[in-house]
Order: C-alpha cells, then structure tokens, then sequence
C-alpha cells in the first residue's frame, strides 16, 4: 500500500517532552500512535536514531504490546468487548454480526480505510454487554440494522 | 495555593474548606464513571446545569460529577444530598421534571426510583436500595461523596489525615507493624501480607528504593480498580505516599493499562495537584520526607500485571517476567528493592492508619481482614461494582445484593480470580469469600472479577474462553506455559468443534499439572484453574461434548442449530431482513425457511422473532433435517 510522506517533526517534539530518556520508550511510542494511529517504519527509524535504541528493540516492544499498530488504521474503530461478561452474555455474536456486516475478520482494515475491526477484553461496562466501543461511544448489543446504519452513515 | 508546609496548615486548610461549605446544602451528584458515560451520563449533567441556572438556583444547589458508584446496571446514577435520593436509569429529557419536583417542590419522583419487588412504592433513599444496603463500602463508599478532580472534596473529607499522622506521629517500624497487625493482604489475587513485604523492602539493602501501584488490571471482566483510581485517586496516591515512608522510598510509579484513559487523566490530575498543595516533592508537609511520583502507561500486556514483568516495562523494556529467586521487594526496578501493591491495597493503607488495626481487625474473617470490592457481572440482576466485608457468602453476593438471575433462569455457576481462577458450582455457594476458601475449592480471589453464569452458559466455552485468552497473552518465554496453553486450546478447540476425542479430559488434567509445576510465573502456574475446575465440576458437559456431540447449553456453534417452527411462523420478513448472511429464504405469506449451509448460527433470527411468535428454535445438537415440532 502507498503512503503519502508522513511529517515526522511530530515525534521530535514527543520525544523532546520525555527529555530524549530511553526509558520512557513506552511512553513515546504511546504517543506517536495516538499522533499518527498507527506506527509506520519510517517513525519507528526516526525514534530508534533520536533516541539511540536499535530498530530491532523498538520493532521488539510494538509486537510486544497489544496497542502498538505496525498496519495502517482506518479513520473509524470499532472495537467489540470480548470481556467475560459480554463473553457469557453473547459477545461472539455480536462479533459475528459487526464482522458479516463489514465483511472482514477482526484485526482487518477495510481497502477504503474507513474502518478497522478490533476485540478488546474488558471495557469495564460489563453492564452493556456485549458491547462495542464505536470512535469512543459505546453501544450495548446493537442490532444488525443499526450497525449497517453506522456504516453508510460513517463518512 | 501555597504549599502545605506542616500538618497544622493541613489542618488549618480542612478548616477552611469546611467553614466555607454549608452541610445542609444541597448537592446534586452525577456518577460520571466510564459505565456511566456509556450511558450519556455528560448530557444528564450538562442538563442539570443548564436547568439549575434556568431555576435560579444556582445559589442553592450545587452540582458534582462523581466516580462510579457502583450500580453500573441502572445508570446514569443521580443522588441528591444531604437526604441521600436516589434516581436511577435518568435520561437528559428526565431532568427538568427532577430540578421541578424535588429540588422546588421538595417531593419525590417516583418513577426514577428503584422500585422493590412487590413493585409498587419506590425506594428513596440510596441507602435502602438492596443493592447497596448488604455492602460494606468503606473503600468505594466515598467515590458518591467527592469529585475526583477536586483535592479539596477529598481533603473535606479527611484526606490527607493519615499522611499527617504517619508523617507527624508514627516511625516508619511502627507504620509497618501497623500494617502487619492490621493484616492487610494483596489485593492483586495472591493475597500476600502487604506488611511484610513493606518490611522486606525497608530492610532490604540500598538507598533507592521503589513503590508502585499496579493499575494494569488486565483480568476481563473486572473493573474494580479502575472505578476506584476514577473516582477516588487521592486515596489510593494517600496509601502509596504512607507506604514510600514507611519503606524509605522517594520515586514512586503508577502502573496504569493506556485502555483506562479516565484513569491516567484523573490520577495524573491528581498528582499535579499534590505537588501544588506540598503533598508530593521536598520535605513534605515539614517532615523532611522527599517523595515524587511518575505515571507509566501500560501498552497492552496482560502478563505485564506480574511484579517482575511490570518493573521491566518501567525500565521501558518487554514486559515479561524473570524467575524470581530474589524477590522484587529486594531486586525490582533497577535492581533496586521495589515494593508493589494493587490499587485497592494502597486504598486501604490510609483506613487502617486512621482508625487503626484492631478496627481493621474487626471486619471480615480469620485470615482475610477487611473487605474486597468485586465486579460482579454476567448472568445477574444487579450488574456492578459491591465490596463487601471478606467471608460474605457468595449466595448473599449474588442474591441479596446482585438480585438474582435475570428472566428467571436457574444459576449454573459463578466464576471468580479470572483466568487464573475457576469455576464455582451452585452446591458451593454457601461458600464464605475469602483467600482461603477460594482457593480451597480451586478457584481464587484474583482481583475480584465475580461472573455469574446461567444454565445457558456452557461451562466447555468458558474454559476455552479463558485457555484462549491467556494462549494469546502468554509471553512465550517458558515453555510449559506457551507449548501447554497452546495444546490446551487446540483439545478445547477440538471439543467445542464437536471433534471431541476418548482421552481428551485426561489429556487435560495431565497438561494442567505440568503447567502448574513448571511454569516461570503465575499466568502459567494457573492457567489450568479455568479448565481444571470445570471438568472437576462439570464433567457431565464435558462428555456431552465428546460423547454426544451435543452441546447442553447451546452454546458451541458447531454443536447447534436453529430452526424456523413452520407452524408458528407468520412470515413476518423480520428474521429474513435481519439475517446477515442472508441464509434465510421466503417471503410475505410465505414461511420462511433456514438454509442450514450458510447460516453462521449468530443467533441473530432468535433474538429478533418476536416474542409472541417464538418461532425460533435452537437445538443443542446438529442436525441436517429439521426436527418438526422438536423441542429445545
């Protein structure tokens, strides 16, 4: 897939705030995804050179953790609970359903970018579920009327 | 704000703060805690705001966004204080009509309120509500009382009292022989003595020293630390500042999962605030004692919640975990003595120091000492967060405060300590919670995670569910862990896929105690609970399974099947429409009919037939036919 160039002086400035410490690799690393979404080579070289960590360091800590994405995401989440609570209450369900709906298997970006399908465990509203958590807003058990309604009306 | 320079100014504050604030004034509280945002809790606040203004009576009354309170189920919470009225389930359309009646008219809506079984008068008071009358919240209790963005709510309220009296009054020995007496133990799920291990780090060698709080709270289905670091961060930041003292620690570390951005944005709120107020930096409140505190955010790991996996992830490495030969408590961060306790253990400190360890003493059982706050989820009436005091029957947990079942369904199970802990058989529920009990029944406390399970639970499913989990959250650094849960999946996969072979629970058993023996740290050593404690309970539907091929609960998507009951179906097009692989055929007038081979059994048709109808079956088995008329 082709991108356009990314501006990089973001992550010098995120680096800069944590007073260029290696240990706080984490921490950058938390930033620039949430800066750019996603983690793309040419950011995590710039990291590895500003802060003097190998590349295969960095590559190591963002397979590691979950929230690191080394894939492109698109400009809506959605991601469904998959805690224990929306588990025994139906969850795989309703991931069938979001899932059938969007066509895609969780963890996949639709061509357009529009979406990215992910599970989480445990939202901590266990009372909604099973829920899924939409751009921030949270919905409990959403008809399959309502998700393709969400999805048309997503821009 | 001028910094606090000795416990007198504290206490000239407090003074301060109270002399301005009237205790009959009525306050109105919105719970703003993430459950309740999910439920738009901002708009019911932002219309209180507007409507009080329109009211004129912003002099008055005063409005306070709060942290959970607990009954997650009825959200959006508004209590209104000093009578304590509860409204549940309000919607922002609710709240002029609340700002009329009860705050001009001084009456009683009753139809916000909760209403009791015989269902006709309402109750008023939260404090008669079932759900909150059988807790004992001495821990969470204050998070309906306080704003969590305002030091001086908890100031009002005490805070800081203990800190005084740790830093004016008592030595660090006497601090942690407090500790010891009161028998404060873990609340991570261990349940290890925290007094000890305090004094293991005091008196370990070295001058840097470590104190952190673990908010990585990674088990699904439990989110009792989060509300509490939330709704109440200066109490659980209080315990970690008394615990810095008592080991001789000046840097302490918030461990909080980036999942919780509430949490991180609150606590990090929190600490600015200390700092301005001179409860955190140099010589604090005049003692002499430095201490600063810094957040790291977690990226993602559930084994991360292991002490010696937690402090690498500081040092900013991979989060995994190290034999522990030599404990944290002496080699952690560092390599330096580094003492770690769960949110809700470092929330308890400042309780036992105030009202001191015989108090402490006095609640809950012989060897579990105070209370524990479990989020009591799944199958039940009363979703939410309840503490309630150690050795409390689990029956009473789920009964009295979690209202029972919903649609009168029968209880299989509960499920508590997550994916390190097992499963409960109803024939136990007079089982008295505890450390011990729990574990003598081959589950655990864990941190709390309590998931009530009905007989549509399949109990198979659930053991695959958590054997999943950890499969995918296991490191990969020691191989009984990684190879075992691997097997173990790949056995559950195969029985819940109607594949099930003679064999395959001894397999079960036999990799559940190599694991248990051999795995590096916890995540593997009791990873097996989950499956263990289900075949020991549940054997029956285990061999359904393997044996018929049949799933009880109707659960096991290759093991059921749906059905469209000619007889009662009205060809509504509804199922039809909503069916989204559209494996559904017929028309208006025309029965519709379930293509067995495209449909995905996503239960979607079932939920949507409309109850008087019921023309939906699903049966807990494969069938190519439609059994006409068969019954689930």
């Amino acid at each position: 897939m082709e991108h356009r160039e990314q501006d990089l002086s973001k992550i010098d400035q995120i680096i800069d705030s944590y007073g260029s410490n290696k240990e706080t690799l984490i921490q950058i690393l938390l930033d620039a995804q949430t800066e750019y979404r996603w983690l793309s080579k040419a950011i995590l070289e710039r990291v590895s050179k500003k802060l003097g960590i190998p590349l295969n360091h960095i590559y190591n800590i963002t397979t590691f953790y979950k929230h690191y994405s080394l894939l492109p995401k698109g400009r809506h989440s959605i991601a469904v609970c998959l805690g224990t609570a929306c588990h025994v209450r139906g969850a795989v369900r309703l991931l069938d359903r979001v899932s059938a709906c969007l066509d895609m298997e969780p963890g996949e970006t639709t061509p357009d970018e529009k979406f990215t399908l992910t599970t989480v465990n445990c939202i901590g509203c266990c009372a909604l579920g099973p829920a899924m958590v939409v751009d921030g807003e949270y919905m409990s058990n959403p008809p399959v009327r309502k998700i393709k309604e969400l999805i048309t009306s997503s821009d | 704000m001028q910094r606090l320079k000795s416990v007198v100014d504290l206490e000239s504050l407090r003074e301060r703060i109270l002399s301005k604030r009237d205790p009959n004034r009525t306050w109105v509280t919105v719970c703003s805690g993430t459950g309740c945002h999910a439920y738009a809790c901002e708009k019911v606040a932002e219309a209180f705001a507007s409507e009080i203004e329109k009211s004129g009576l912003e002099e008055q009354v005063g409005l306070r966004r709060t942290g959970c309170h607990g009954f997650c189920e009825r959200g959006p919470i508004v209590v209104i204080f000093p009578d304590g009225i509860c409204y549940l389930s309000v919607k922002p359309e609710d709240v002029s009509e609340i700002v009329s009646t009860t705050l001009v008219d001084r009456k009683l809506l009753q139809r916000l309120l909760y209403k009791g079984e015989d269902g006709e008068q309402g109750i008023a008071h939260e404090s008669e509500i079932p759900f909150y009358k059988y807790q004992t919240r001495i821990i969470f209790g204050n998070n309906r009382l306080i704003d969590p963005r305002s030091i001086e709510d908890y100031i009002a309220l005490g805070g800081y009292s203990a800190l005084a009296k740790v830093l004016s009054e008592m030595s660090p020995e006497e601090v942690i022989d407090t500790i010891k007496r009161a028998n404060l133990r873990g609340r991570g799920g261990a349940g290890f003595p925290a007094g000890i291990k305090w004094e293991t780090s005091r008196n370990a060698p070295g001058d840097v020293k470590y104190v952190i709080v673990n908010a990585d709270e990674g088990d699904p289905g439990a989110y009792m630390d989060r509300s509490l670091l939330e709704g109440n961060p200066h109490s659980v930041l209080e315990g970690l500042v008394i615990g810095a003292y008592a080991i001789g620690s000046h840097e302490g570390y918030v461990y909080v999962r980036q999942e919780y951005p509430l949490a991180v944005d609150n606590v990090s709120n929190a600490l600015g605030q200390m700092r301005e107020y001179g409860l955190l930096g140099e010589n604090l409140l005049g003692s002499g004692f430095d201490f600063d505190v810094i957040v790291h955010r977690g990226a993602g790991a559930f084994v991360s919640g292991e002490s010696s996996a937690l402090m690498a992830a500081i040092e900013g490495k991979v989060g995994e975990p190290r034999p522990k030969y030599i404990r944290t408590a002496i080699s952690g961060i560092r390599e330096k003595p580094s003492n770690l306790n769960n949110v809700e253990t470092w929330a308890n400190v400042p309780l036992i120091i105030n009202k001191g360890a015989d108090w402490y003493r006095g609640i809950g059982t012989e060897g579990s000492k105070g209370t524990k706050i479990f989020s009591l989820v799944g199958k039940v009436n009363n979703t939410g967060l309840v503490e309630v005091p150690m050795g409390m029957a689990l029956r009473e947990i789920v009964y009295k405060i979690g209202g029972g079942i919903p649609k009168g369904k029968r209880l299989k199970a509960v499920q508590t300590g997550g994916p390190s802990g097992g499963v409960i058989p109803e024939s136990l529920l007079d089982l008295p919670v505890d450390f011990d009990e729990l574990s003598k029944v081959g589950s655990m406390m864990g941190s709390g995670g309590m998931i009530v399970m009905d007989e549509e639970t399949c109990m198979v499913d659930v053991a695959r569910y958590f054997v999943d989990f950890l499969a995918y959250e296991s490191c990969g650094k020691c191989i009984p862990c990684r190879e075992g849960l691997y097997q173990m999946l790949k056995i559950l996969n195969r029985i819940c896929g109607g594949e099930g072979q003679e064999g395959d629970i001894e397999l079960l058993a036999t990799l559940g105690e190599v694991m248990d023996d051999c795995s590096l740290c916890a995540l593997g050593q009791t990873a097996s609970n989950p499956v263990l404690s289900s075949i020991k309970y549940f054997q029956d539907e285990y061999k359904a399974h393997i044996q018929e091929k049949r799933c009880p609960a109707g659960v096991c998507k290759a093991l059921i099947s749906y059905y469209i009951e000619p007889e009662k179906c009205k060809a509504c097009m509804i199922c039809l429409r909503d069916c989204p692989v559209g494996a559904i055929s017929g028309g208006k007038k025309e029965i519709h009919v379930i293509d067995q081979e495209r449909c995905t059994k996503c239960g979607t048709c079932l939920e949507v037939c409309p109850e008087r109808f019921g023309a939906i079956i699903k049966l807990p088995y494969k069938e190519a036919v439609a059994p006409y008329g068969a019954k689930s």
